[in-house]
């Protein structure tokens, strides 16, 4: 076990230099210049500011000053930004979004396999339909309509109670985080429950159960131990990446919630071009996201011990 | 005591060699017979198939039967409801009005007589009123409700400067609905007084022959006369906020939303399965380097590379670039499939009957397609279905940021895209997208789920 | 029939379910942990507090959103709305604007404006946060900054005004050669590098604030980066600013003029660009104001909200490629277009948000004169739509080019979505009248301005704000060696007035240049106006006395106040 976690963890360091690398390769592609502005600025000036963010070097030498950057944990200062470390907007804003992350997916797994579970034990009758009805209107529907449908909702009812049951925007106490994470784990609830549905459906026409019945072991017990813990591995499978497209993709709830976390950051600096945080948020998620999968990857061998991790 | 048995030569006749065997009851089917025989048995599935089909009739035959351009914008009629025909009042071509002029005479907190120079139409509303000493100008609000009794005047839409201004026109965004106008005077510090005047209006829908000869309703301006009515091209289900059909818009949206819809998730999907059977059985340092890869692909940020294929892909500015989009979604979408798969055939791996197989001398490839593939149908098909919608969205975003459809060609997602801004005031521009949406999804997912019961292995040979 | 997977229905379900159902209070409860847990480690990490509803009588607070974080609070280097509008309550200029909109003094309480300088007596009173006085040093200091070539000053040009303010920023003189002097702790002295009689308008804008050398210095290069980075003369300090998450801003005890500012707070916990997120804030009580977009009029209608609506100041129009390669260098093509451009369709119509006018010229509707409004005494030519002739122009432009038909010409864009309907109507708009096909090439930012200095383009949806309330911010616009002029307009005849502009005393002589200027525009067709825009928004009833402007701090709390019963 220790040896194959250190492999994947020296592998996961390899696969986040490639990233960095093609990131930094595909961003000095792309045209466009990141220092230029509505108002044009004179030859002179254009001249100090690449000089101020190292522009004026060779591609190669930019390449190499960022890696630098990286191992020594600076990933400079941003573009767009002017008075911020790329490391304090990580600092301050990650953990934002990793809260909302955390719940929502908290949130999109539970959900998920309880009501994927539900709609396998009860196939084809009410609770079934209705569950699966509920499925396809939150994946047909985009996540901004949603987030600003979900809005106007709280808006509605605060003003229909006359006081502010849960806040409309915002963040910092329990009360702003319960209705943004539950808006950014829709769509993967939708998908989780599905893909447990599907898999329940399986595992419960499977020899081994019809085995465990015919011995006259408690259907409660064959239940919780055989075919919910064989159906999870999907679910379990696809939690990884989840976790870490939630916490990059929660820019539309960000948006709309006023949620100052690191999705944002994310988006528009591809969109004003700042490099350094193009690049640090890039590292920094591929990362995180290395590591989730490795999470995940041991996870396997742990619930279902015929997987043998090599 | 002695019983003789008699036996007869004939006892010695070998037995007669039956012909008739035990007959099977019914034809051998293979897997593919099975599934198809069971698929067509699901009621539901089978429903969603002809769904399927429709939808794609619709795409094809659509444009055919409902002939209206979905990029002609019908300035008229902007983001209208569904409603049953309308038509318009025929009048003169608009003229730009004068400013009419007045000294004040009169002392007072707000101008009398508000009235209609001419009568009220979606073309203009002229109003003129009598003017008051001391005002430094007058502000004009609009409402569509009765600002009384709280001085809910509604829009501020103009002010004029001059306390001898006493006109204002007009035009804004004008709706045949009735509107309040409210005329208020303010002081040298551009400060309101509490008083206003109102007038009622009812706007009448009119155009001129001019304009609807440049609209194509007509041969020739001349043949219309002031003072009759002309049909207003009909919106089955309303317009946008261009004013274009949206009917239309839905049919030929349906031509890039159906395509990208289907193909790329069947493509990304088919990707996705190859690498992650490849990964899962091959296993070892193959399976790491194939799922490092695709942790490698899952990392790299999507709106950067989107707008590097874009240029790599040399289109044009203002081009569709549909194809290069689809390359894009397919080399960026299967992580998460091949993920899926691995995972599924690491368990199915383990089972007896593959060690069996093997050692009966089965090649790799038979034991993957022929055995594990089928195990993980179900997994497949799930994903298969969401990357539906997802494709359609992706697309969407793809080309508001200018890779994708250039406008005016519509598509389901950018039209649900458009929707949302005007959610609240005309609902039915997001909701007949989403409504198609859902309902693509929904036949595909149903599709999907008959696919997975008629394509299981377990419960094949079962009634 | 349809399959059905072997369940015993009863016993395996029943007790199934009612698993399921502990699993799934376990996992609520489970769930809640989390979120104490999450929300606890959020707390001590310094999340922000959240304040009180929007208007608090007693506390005189008031709360409001931010549509960015601001990215710049030094004064020298800051470029967008949103830092200008924090600044312009923090800090004070020479001159600022009061609630009439007119020049009033600031930190200077007399000032003598002359053809070749100015001069700037401070006033006694005026302080920093820690209790210094405000010297003209402290201008010196700042405008030097301002002007030299290594602090990359996107708005050094606006110094341009004073001695060597030009040479010094190409880099060719030292920052000490600026024109201006600090006689004294109270008098600064300013010299022009050429005559400019509107000297008093420019210092009103924010880059001409101050900034204190010895803070500065100590800040070790991270001057603006922080609440505890910057030392505040304005009406309002900063007192918590939580990057991307809350700014507060709460009445400076040390302003000189402070027994006129009668807010004590002004919060600002929210930060999103999104207009339907702030106008929801707006409904459930959370903040004082909010800007309305179209598709929330109907709503705000409904609810009998009191609106209000001014303009911004700023002017949208198409530009047109003038390279010597590019199709639209050609009169004719440019008329053509301009004859079938209906800006009034365009905003009753399509745009349909009161508070746009239809644009009929560069210079917008606000501009002063001479002694009046400018369009009142230079009224632009006016050009009435005519598609016959609009068709003959046509022809005569493919006979000079040489050509059939004319090409697929490409409408550069932006993302925005007003942008999007804008350029959509345009390409429907020409192709139907003219039967031109016109391609809508939709870039985000960056990639924009990289097309529109490269001039990849033949039309581009473009605008302009005004950084100075004088018809100049927008008259040398396309002058041939403004770098702004992206499309490379070039006409001597045009320069030749912005010159006399630029450079003339006399009133009447500058604004007559300006009329030559807007004459030239219009006849040579050199854009296509579209519309001036304006905002309409809503104010929480008790808050009162808040000025929208359309040049300087927009909106200005520095004046407002709270009644308890609107």
């Amino acid at each position: 076990m220790l040896t194959y976690t250190l492999k994947r963890v020296l592998q996961g360091i390899v696969t986040v230099w490639f990233i960095a690398t093609a990131t930094f390769v595909a961003m000095h592609a792309v045209p466009g210049d990141p220092l230029a502005n509505q108002r044009a600025t004179n030859e002179q000036i254009r001249l100090n500011l690449e000089q101020r963010y190292g522009l004026d070097r060779p591609v190669s030498e930019q390449y190499l000053v960022f890696l630098g950057g990286i191992l020594r944990g600076d990933f400079g200062i941003s573009f767009t930004q002017e008075n911020r470390r790329v490391n304090d907007i990580i600092r301050e804003n990650f953990p934002v979004s990793a809260t909302l992350g955390i719940l929502a997916v908290a949130f999109a797994a539970l959900g998920g396999i309880l009501l994927g579970a539900l709609t396998a034990l009860f196939r084809d009758r009410v609770p079934d339909l209705a569950i699966m009805f509920l499925v396809i209107l939150a994946i047909s529907v985009p996540s901004f309509v949603v987030a600003a449908f979900s809005q106007l909702m709280l808006v509605d009812i605060n003003a229909y109670l006359g006081f502010s049951l849960l806040p409309v925007a915002g963040w910092g106490t329990l009360r702003h985080m319960i209705v943004p994470s539950m808006v950014l784990g829709l769509g993967t609830m939708a998908y989780l429950t599905r893909l447990m549905r599907s898999s329940m459906l399986e595992i419960t026409s499977a020899d081994f159960i019809r085995t465990a019945r015919a011995k006259g072991l408690p259907p409660a017990r064959i239940f919780l131990k055989h075919q919910l813990r064989n159906a999870v591995l999907p679910v379990v499978t696809v939690l990884g990446p989840a976790i870490a497209a939630i916490t990059t993709g929660g820019f539309v709830v960000e948006l709309v919630f006023a949620i100052p976390g690191l999705g944002r950051y994310f988006v528009e600096a591809v969109q004003q071009l700042d490099y350094t945080v193009i690049m640090g948020t890039t590292v920094f998620y591929g990362a995180f996201l290395v590591s989730m999968v490795i999470v995940v990857d041991l996870l396997y061998g742990w619930i279902d011990p015929r997987v043998r991790l090599e | 005591m002695n019983v003789a048995v008699r036996f007869s030569p004939a006892d010695f006749a070998p037995v007669v060699a039956e012909q008739q065997l035990q007959s099977i009851s019914r034809p051998s089917l293979s897997y593919w017979q099975d599934s198809w025989r069971r698929l067509r048995q699901n009621r539901r599935t089978f429903a969603s198939l002809w769904a399927v089909v429709t939808l794609g009739v619709l795409t094809v035959a659509g444009p055919w039967v409902w002939r209206v351009d979905p990029a002609v914008q019908d300035i008229d009629q902007i983001s209208q409801a569904p409603a049953w025909p309308s038509s318009a009042l025929i009048v003169p071509s608009y003229t730009p009005w004068v400013a009419v002029t007045a000294m004040p005479t009169r002392q007072g907190d707000a101008v009398t007589n508000l009235r209609l120079a001419e009568s009220a139409s979606t073309q203009a509303v002229r109003l003129v009123w009598e003017p008051v000493v001391g005002a430094a100008g007058y502000v004009v609000y609009r409402s569509v409700y009765n600002p009384a009794p709280d001085r809910a005047l509604g829009l501020p839409i103009g002010e004029v400067l001059g306390a001898d201004q006493v006109s204002f026109e007009d035009r804004l965004g004008l709706e045949p609905r009735r509107y309040w106008y409210s005329v208020v005077v303010t002081d040298e510090n551009r400060a309101e007084q509490e008083a206003y005047a109102v007038l009622v209006i009812d706007a009448v829908r009119t155009v001129s022959a001019e304009d609807a000869e440049l609209r194509g309703w007509v041969e020739d301006a001349s043949a219309l006369a002031p003072g009759e009515q002309i049909g207003l091209p009909y919106h089955p289900l309303g317009t946008d906020y261009l004013g274009r059909d949206m009917l239309a818009r839905l049919l030929y949206g349906a031509r890039v939303s159906l395509f990208i819809g289907v193909v790329a998730p069947l493509l990304f999907v088919l990707v996705g399965v190859v690498w992650g059977s490849a990964a899962g059985f091959l296993g070892g340092r193959i399976d790491q380097l194939l799922m490092r890869v695709a942790d490698f692909v899952i990392a790299l940020p999507f709106l950067l590379f989107m707008i590097l294929f874009k240029i790599a892909f040399g289109i044009g500015p203002g081009e569709s670039g549909v194809f290069p989009m689809l390359v894009a979604l397919v080399l960026l979408g299967w992580p998460s499939t091949a993920r899926l798969v691995r995972g599924q055939i690491l368990q199915v791996r383990q089972e007896g009957y593959i060690a069996a197989s093997q050692l009966l001398g089965a090649r790799t490839g038979y034991l993957v397609f022929r055995h594990m593939i089928p195990q993980t149908m179900g997994v497949i098909l799930v994903t298969l279905t969401f990357a539906v919608p997802s494709a359609i969205f992706t697309e969407a975003f793809l080309s508001f940021i200018g890779m994708g459809v250039a406008p005016p060609t519509p598509s389901w997602g950018s039209m649900a895209n458009e929707g949302i801004r005007t959610m609240l005031s005309h609902p039915h521009e997001l909701l007949f997208p989403a409504l198609i949406i859902s309902v693509t999804v929904l036949a595909f997912n149903l599709l999907g789920d008959g696919l997975r019961d008629a394509l299981d292995v377990r419960m094949r040979g079962r009634e | 029939m349809d399959k059905q997977p072997p369940t015993y229905r009863d016993p395996m379900s029943r007790l199934a379910v009612r698993q399921l159902l502990w699993l799934g209070a376990l996992s609520l409860a489970g769930f809640v942990a989390l979120m104490g847990a999450l929300a606890w480690a959020s707390s001590i990490t310094g999340g922000s507090a959240i304040s009180g509803r929007a208007v608090d009588y007693e506390t005189k607070t008031i709360t409001r959103a931010l549509a960015q974080e601001p990215p710049q609070l030094d004064s020298t280097r800051a470029t967008d709305q949103v830092s200008i509008f924090v600044l312009g309550h923090i800090m004070e200029g020479l001159l600022r604007y009061d609630a009439s909109n007119r020049l009033v003094s600031g930190v200077a309480e007399r000032w003598d404006i002359r053809p070749d300088g100015a001069t700037f007596w401070l006033r006694d009173d005026a302080r920093w946060s820690d209790g210094r006085p405000v010297t003209a040093h402290d201008f010196v200091f700042a405008w030097r900054k301002i002007v030299d070539p290594a602090n990359a000053s996107e708005y050094a040009f606006i110094l341009y005004y004073v001695k060597n303010g030009e040479a010094i920023n190409g880099g060719q003189m030292a920052p000490e050669a600026l024109g201006v002097t600090a006689v004294d702790d109270r008098t600064l002295e300013v010299e022009f590098e050429r005559p400019v009689g509107f000297f008093d308008k420019l210092v009103a804008f924010a880059v001409y604030l101050p900034v204190r050398e010895d803070f500065y210095d100590s800040r070790d290069g991270r001057y603006g980066a922080d609440v505890e980075d910057l030392v505040y003369n304005g009406p309002f300090m900063m007192t918590r600013w939580v990057h991307g998450a809350h700014l507060r801003l709460e009445k400076n005890p040390q302003y000189w003029n402070r027994n006129a500012v009668q807010l004590n707070v002004i919060d600002m916990p929210y930060v999103t660009s999104d207009t339907a997120a702030v106008v929801n804030l707006f409904k459930d009580g959370s903040i004082a104001s909010a800007t309305l977009g179209a598709e929330q009029l109907d709503d705000a209608m409904k609810l009998r909200w009191k609106l209000g609506r001014y303009s911004d100041g700023s002017v949208f129009y198409i530009d047109f490629n003038f390279r010597q390669e590019r199709l639209t260098s050609n009169f004719h093509l440019r008329r053509a277009l301009q004859l079938v451009n209906d800006s009034g369709e365009l905003v009753n119509k399509v745009i349909g948000l009161p508070g746009y006018l239809p644009a009929v010229s560069l210079f917008p509707i606000w501009l002063n004169g001479v002694e009046g409004p400018f369009r009142q005494e230079y009224p632009p030519p006016v050009v009435t739509p005519d598609l016959a002739l609009a068709r003959q122009h046509l022809e005569r432009a493919k006979q000079e080019l040489g050509v059939t038909e004319i090409p697929p010409l490409v409408l550069l864009t932006g993302d925005a979505p007003i942008a999007n309907k804008q350029a959509e109507y345009f390409q429907n708009l020409f192709q139907r009248t003219l039967e031109l096909e016109i391609r809508i090439d939709k870039q985000i930012f960056k990639q924009r301005l990289e097309k529109m200095t490269s001039g990849d383009f033949d039309m581009v949806a473009a605008g302009w704000g005004p950084d100075f309330a004088d018809p100049l911010t927008y008259g040398d616009l396309y002058a041939s060696w403004n770098g702004n002029n992206r499309g490379k307009y070039n006409n001597p005849e045009l320069d030749e007035q912005v010159r006399i502009a630029q450079n003339a005393l006399d009133q009447q002589t500058r604004m007559d240049a300006f009329g030559e200027i807007q004459r030239i525009l219009i006849e040579d067709a050199v854009q296509l106006p579209n519309y001036e825009r304006g905002l309409v928004y809503v104010e929480d009833p008790r808050l009162k006395g808040v000025v929208h402007r359309s040049v300087g701090t927009d909106p200005d709390y520095s004046t407002a106040y709270l009644v308890e019963n609107p």
